[in-house]
């Protein structure tokens, strides 16, 4: 990642909301700050680790925490100027602030990639620098054949994907004429285009008179239209059986009231997955598990923060601690792959979608850290912030789907893991036990799903017998 | 220019008002001897003066010769008013000359209402004239329907803010409303206010005279059919309607004024609004917090102008950008056609300055807020030969109207919107009460620099004075130095209390003697935190005394008192103990 050519710059608020209070009878002294400006040497990543040519870039600076692209207020500086270290060379304006971006090398402004008032995304490149007045025009070439397409024009680009007939029109503004209909897009369609990067010309209008709405620029960009209320947490990863059916094209015709609403991003992942999870042999074993220990220890526990998902997932991973096998997946078809870590993936469902943030470690994190980490997950899952590694690293599922009451339910396999627990609501049972007595105890149905081509009755069974006793006997959970 | 005033001439006008005061203000000595300066402060030591706080009399003397005459005429005042109250006993009966009143107000709206209870506590007879309903476009089509709907947008925006909720560890399920029930809210307040206006002129002897009025001649007014009444002097407060540029057809459905959209009979999906200065912005807060998306339309090439630049930035990154309203600038809507035979709202779209086509909307409405027009026609102006200046009725300092030949009306005066120097509620009624100020014998100019203006939004925008811009060109060509300071309500304990820390204040003052040259303010509340800073203009309190007020703590006005402070008045600029002139 070329860390050695990475620099830092101080920055200067020009608009400095974040200070308590100034008064100035001249211009605001510069105020330091942590926000810092990167300078990449583009060769020495696109030549291998060479820094000879000392052209660098101007990356567009993350000026706060939610910046995702700026503002190029103003360049300060312009073509061919020299550069002294400290200077502000440009003006940028983020979500919350103008900051004079200086810079920390002398030389030239060789070329300027983004203009003023054109938006750039955080860390595309908006200007270059070049070390000497030689260098400049190698800059300025450099430039000229960096496509630009990391800046984002105000104005539309001309020849978008539109599916209107291709007319040749000889100016945009004759196509505001009654020619062909132009796209309609509404203010807030047209922002969340811009902040998902959907090309607004590409999108289907469905809106009053054709158009384009924020649910259209949302479906788009794979994102849960907002406007409807969240349906009821669908069952994670744990639907009906979908059968091939659904998929074969010879659907039934629409009711007339019936409307389509296309499928999200991460609803299109859960579909593929749910499809390939048909190829794999599953079957399924249930074990009752009493949790009056449990409970009593999540009353313990609570109060430090301790959820009932840490606790299950704790339990599940000291489990597969002793039966790897369950832990392993059968990638090929030919053999077992062991996995070397515990970890376990819980399905959230977050409005419209699922999602599987997994906790690693499992069986080695306390359960403070645990419940800890869970919560950071859910967070991140919420704001659609999780990393890759955080939701498709698990080697195990738990799926709860106590919390609504439900007593037993089937989970489907994830592709890639060897097993799911579904787990039920813990309910007062009335048991008898080995002398003839009735007892009322609390008792949740476990049921786990398991690819037979890796995992047998015998091992799934084993698995489930030690989980039941880690459950009823937690104490072990909390060491 | 031109186009500026088509766009949003209120806040246009309110700049060449102030150009226009800026005139006198020049002959204004650099260094005004702060002496004399605290012996102006000791007469209006008096309680009473003390009420007309707006009202700054001996506005800017150019000398002190003239100063000191002023003062030897105020001290004959208290005599005079003397007499003047004692008279106010036997208002009611027939006045010394053979007049049918002392005044007359054309227009009851609330420049008229502020004039004529003032007129009735200075002993005059007084009537005052409406041709349609009583409380003029303040009470019943502007300021106090629109402020009814801002405090349902208000509350609206509270509880949508899922994370502004759950940061007080509030839990509220999802936030409705009904349509009719927030038009109602908004129809009931006006209604409520104008029976206060009335009965309030009713309970002090004003005569309500019902119908058109219009001049006849001097000292002569007709009203209703045929009915003439003379008076002593004449007050012209007749208002304004909005202003439609030509080429927008106005239906009362999708394109909207201002009148039809307090009825809020709909709200629509999208609704363009034409004009991005204080009614626009004010209706753009309404309707997103109801539901719909917003695209401005201006002329000039910012938002928002007449604001201070550094405000405007900063209400754009908060009223604007992160909410569903796009913006058009630097176009005019050269043609805006209402929705019909199943076609949306069409509004075509010019270039401001090289009038080419450059784009066509299509809405579900268009609401026309480009500013307010003088309703003055028919006033019968050609009686005592006025001609008026785009329909604005031309005014001396003093209100006075001024003839085709540039000449006084004797006896007739002109407040508010029609006169069109500063096109507030507040402002006209500080005019009607400089003019019966006159006419009791008291001369008297209003300062405008110290009326302030406010902007309802979520949060509000508030100022009095000069922008920076202003300030630091008035400071070039007169050569003083210009300084600025800023507070942030981010440091203030009661707006993080609310979890309202997004704001700033700011004052542009000279740093040579202290004077306050305007305040802006954009936050919780600010329309009520100006008046510190819009009475201390008014009465001519320096920086360096003021900062030592005390403030409640923890209160909102702690920005205003930060913002003195933090204000860097050089080491010489002498000090007048406030609190030894102050009675307890």
């Amino acid at each position: 990642m070329a860390a050695s050519s990475s620099f830092l710059s101080t920055a200067s608020l020009s608009n400095p909301k974040s200070t308590i209070s100034f008064a100035s009878s001249v211009s605001p002294a510069p105020i330091p700050s942590l926000r810092r400006v990167v300078f990449r040497s583009p060769s020495s990543h696109r030549r291998v680790m060479t820094v000879r040519s000392k052209i660098r870039e101007i990356f567009m600076p993350a000026l706060s925490s939610t910046m995702t692209e700026g503002k190029i207020v103003s360049w300060i500086k312009t073509e061919g100027e020299k550069l002294a270290k400290g200077e502000s060379v440009v003006v940028v304006e983020s979500d919350k602030a103008d900051m004079d971006v200086e810079t920390f090398y002398d030389g030239y402004l060789a070329a300027i990639v983004v203009g003023e008032g054109e938006t750039a995304p955080v860390g595309a490149a908006i200007g270059l620098l070049a070390e000497t007045e030689a260098e400049i025009e190698e800059a300025k070439n450099k430039a000229a054949s960096k496509p630009s397409s990391s800046a984002v024009v105000p104005s539309p680009p001309p020849a978008t994907s539109s599916p209107a007939p291709a007319i040749a029109q000889p100016s945009p503004a004759a196509a505001a004429s009654d020619g062909p209909r132009k796209t309609v897009a509404t203010p807030h369609a047209k922002k969340l285009a811009k902040q998902h990067k959907v090309d607004i010309g590409s999108v289907a209008g469905t809106g009053p008179f054709g158009r384009i709405t924020a649910s259209d620029v949302e479906a788009a960009a794979g994102i849960a239209p907002t406007v409807t209320p969240p349906p009821p947490p669908p069952p994670p990863a744990a639907a009906p059986t979908p059968t091939a059916k659904a998929t074969t094209t010879s659907s039934p015709p629409l009711l007339p009231d019936a409307s389509i609403v296309p499928f999200t991003a991460m609803q299109s992942a859960v579909s593929k997955n749910m499809i390939e999870s048909l190829s794999v042999p599953t079957f399924r074993v249930g074990y009752p598990v009493n949790t009056d220990a449990l409970d009593a220890l999540y009353e313990k526990v609570k109060p430090k923060g301790v959820t009932m998902t840490a606790l299950l997932a704790k339990a599940a991973g000291m489990a597969l601690a002793q039966h790897p096998v369950v832990n392993a997946s059968c990638k090929d078809g030919k053999s077992f792959s062991y996995n070397s870590n515990i970890n376990v993936a819980v399905a959230v469902a977050i409005n419209g979608g699922l999602i599987t943030p997994v906790l690693q470690d499992a069986d080695k994190l306390d359960l403070y850290l645990l419940s800890q980490k869970w919560k950071e997950l859910v967070g991140k899952a919420r704001n659609k912030q999780l990393q890759p590694h955080e939701y498709n690293s698990g080697t195990f599922t738990l799926s709860n789907l106590g919390m609504f009451g439900v007593d037993r339910f089937d989970a489907i396999l994830p592709p890639g893991q060897g097993a799911i627990m579904a787990v039920g609501a813990s309910k007062p049972t009335v048991v008898a036990d080995k002398d003839g007595f009735f007892s009322v105890k609390n008792k949740m149905l476990v049921n786990v799903t398991a690819d037979h081509r890796i995992v047998y009755g015998a091992d799934l069974a084993a698995f489930l017998q030690t989980f039941a006793k880690i459950v009823e006997n937690p104490d072990s959970l909390t060491l | 220019l031109s186009s500026i005033f088509s766009l949003s001439p209120d806040r246009s006008l309110f700049l060449t008002m102030q150009s226009a005061v800026a005139l006198p203000f020049s002959q204004t000595p650099l260094t005004r001897p702060s002496r004399l300066l605290g012996s102006t402060g000791s007469i209006f030591s008096t309680p009473r003066s003390l009420r007309f706080c707006g009202l700054r009399r001996e506005a800017f003397c150019s000398s002190p010769s003239t100063h000191l005459t002023l003062r030897s005429d105020r001290v004959r005042i208290p005599s005079t008013r003397f007499k003047v109250s004692a008279a106010a006993t036997t208002n009611g009966a027939p006045p010394p000359k053979s007049f049918d009143y002392d005044l007359i107000i054309i227009g009851a709206g609330v420049g008229g209402h502020g004039a004529a209870l003032h007129a009735v506590e200075k002993g005059l007879k007084t009537a005052i004239i409406e041709g349609d309903v009583v409380g003029g476009t303040c009470v019943n089509r502007g300021c106090v329907p629109s402020k009814a709907l801002l405090a349902v947008s208000g509350r609206m925006r509270e509880l949508q803010n899922e994370h502004h909720m759950k940061s007080f560890g509030l839990q509220v399920s999802a936030a409705g409303y009904d349509r009719q029930g927030v038009a109602d809210h908004a129809n009931n307040l006006a209604t409520k206010i104008r029976n206060n206006l009335t009965n309030s002129m009713k309970a002090l002897g004003v005569d309500i005279l019902t119908g058109f009025g219009s001049v006849l001649g001097p000292q002569k007014v007709k009203y209703g059919k045929d009915n003439i009444i003379t008076a002593k002097n004449i007050i012209i407060a007749t208002g304004s309607v909005p202003f439609v540029p030509k080429g927008i057809e106005v239906d009362g459905k999708t394109v909207i004024t201002s009148d039809h959209a307090l009825k809020l009979e709909s709200v629509p999906d999208w609704i363009a609004i034409v004009g991005s200065g204080y009614i626009g912005l004010e209706f753009s807060d309404v309707y997103t917090a109801l539901g719909s998306e917003v695209t401005f339309i201006e002329a000039l090439d910012q938002l928002m102008p007449g604001f201070d630049p550094e405000i405007s930035k900063l209400a754009q990154r908060v009223l604007i950008n992160p909410r569903k309203i796009d913006y058009h600038t630097g176009v005019f809507a050269s043609k805006i056609t209402p929705a019909k035979d199943g076609k949306p709202v069409m509004i075509e779209l010019i270039d401001a300055k090289t009038k080419e086509h450059k784009d066509t909307l299509e809405v579900d409405a268009a609401l026309i807020a480009t500013g307010r027009a003088p309703f003055t026609n028919g006033l019968g102006l050609e009686n005592v030969n006025v001609v008026t200046q785009r329909g604005f009725i031309p005014v001396d300092e003093r209100m006075r109207v001024i003839d085709g030949n540039g000449k006084l009306v004797p006896n007739l005066y002109c407040i508010g919107d029609a006169n069109g120097k500063l096109m507030l509620a507040h402002a006209a009624s500080a005019q009607g009460i400089s003019v019966v100020e006159q006419v009791t014998g008291r001369d008297h100019v209003l300062n405008h620099l110290s009326i302030p203006a406010a902007c309802f939004t979520h949060p509000e925008i508030s100022m009095v004075g000069l922008t920076e811009p202003q300030a630091r060109e008035k400071g070039e060509t007169e050569g003083f130095k210009v300084s600025v300071a800023k507070t942030s309500f981010k440091a203030n304990t009661k707006a993080l209390a609310e979890n309202e820390g997004e704001g700033i204040a700011k004052m542009i003052y000279r740093p040579d003697n202290g004077e306050i040259l305007g305040v802006h303010i954009f936050g919780l509340h600010a329309a009520d935190l100006i008046h510190e800073a819009s009475n201390a203009i008014a009465l001519g309190t320096r920086i360096q005394d003021i900062k030592l007020a005390v403030h409640a703590h923890p209160t909102l006005s702690e920005v205003l008192d930060e913002l003195f402070k933090a204000a860097k008045v050089e080491g010489h600029a002498t000090t007048k103990t406030v609190s030894e002139k102050v009675a307890v």
